[in-house]
């Protein structure tokens, strides 16, 4: 089963792995990956960040998700994937997305965890702005994130 | 042709709308002429000419310069996207 959720509200980890196995005995890998907000300082220091808040573009952001966890089942054998995105204002230490796939091995599983966080990267529509002592602050795209997302092409 | 047209993010900010509705003129074939007929509005417009750094989606789909624009569309514009 997908499940993809875009919420405001925090979210479960443990519940959320072990509902990717509950009942079920097929499933012999859970692979997640959770993302944090950091308290990023930019280089010469002193401009941390106090807050982030993620916008998204309601509809767009369920749609792009399911797309891309539908990819991820048309290249792997998967048995299950839940897909979590906050969105709103998350200061340092919270959790902003969460993404479990489970399958009967491990090469599977960790492999499409990746690949779905690589895609989400560059083609969910989010952006983050940090708050800092200097103010607002659109973060900027990362090339990084780009080839990220390139090593998947076929 | 009328078509809603959204922006996200710095580039909200930037032209200070959210959304508008347009009625198109009937030389507007493509993405790439809409964004071409907001950038020419000038000024703070400007952000959208060709060359910028702008995403666009067409009825939430990612879309290209290229992609024909149709009546009661929803076009967005926004930048690169910075999630997960």
């Amino acid at each position: 089963m997908n499940t993809i959720s875009v919420q405001e509200a925090d979210f479960d980890v443990g519940a959320e792995i072990e509902a990717l196995s509950a009942g079920r005995c097929d499933v012999g890998a859970v692979a997640s990956f959770v993302g944090l907000v950091r308290a990023d300082t930019l280089a010469g220091g002193g401009d941390e960040v106090s807050a982030m808040t993620l916008e998204h573009y309601p509809g767009m952001t369920e749609k792009s998700l399911e797309a891309i966890v539908a990819e991820a089942d048309g290249r792997w054998r998967l048995l299950g994937t839940r897909v979590i995105h906050r969105f709103g204002r998350l200061v340092p230490g919270e959790r902003i997305v969460f993404v479990g796939v489970a399958s009967s091995h491990r090469g599977d599983a960790f492999a499409a965890c990746e690949f779905i966080m690589d895609y989400l990267k560059t083609r969910a529509p989010f952006w983050k702005k940090e708050d800092t002592p200097a103010g607002g602050r659109w973060v900027d795209a990362r090339e990084a994130d780009d080839s990220a997302a390139a090593r998947w092409a076929k | 042709m009328s078509i809603k047209v959204l922006y996200f993010a710095s580039l909200r900010e930037t032209l200070g709308y959210s959304h508008e509705t347009l009625t198109l003129p009937a030389n507007i074939a493509t993405l790439g002429d809409l964004r071409d007929h907001l950038a020419r509005r000038g000024g703070v417009w400007e952000a959208l000419e060709e060359g910028r750094n702008v995403r666009a989606a067409i009825n939430q789909n990612m879309a290209g310069p290229e992609v024909a624009v149709a009546d009661r569309d929803e076009v967005a514009f926004f930048p690169p996207v910075t999630g997960g």
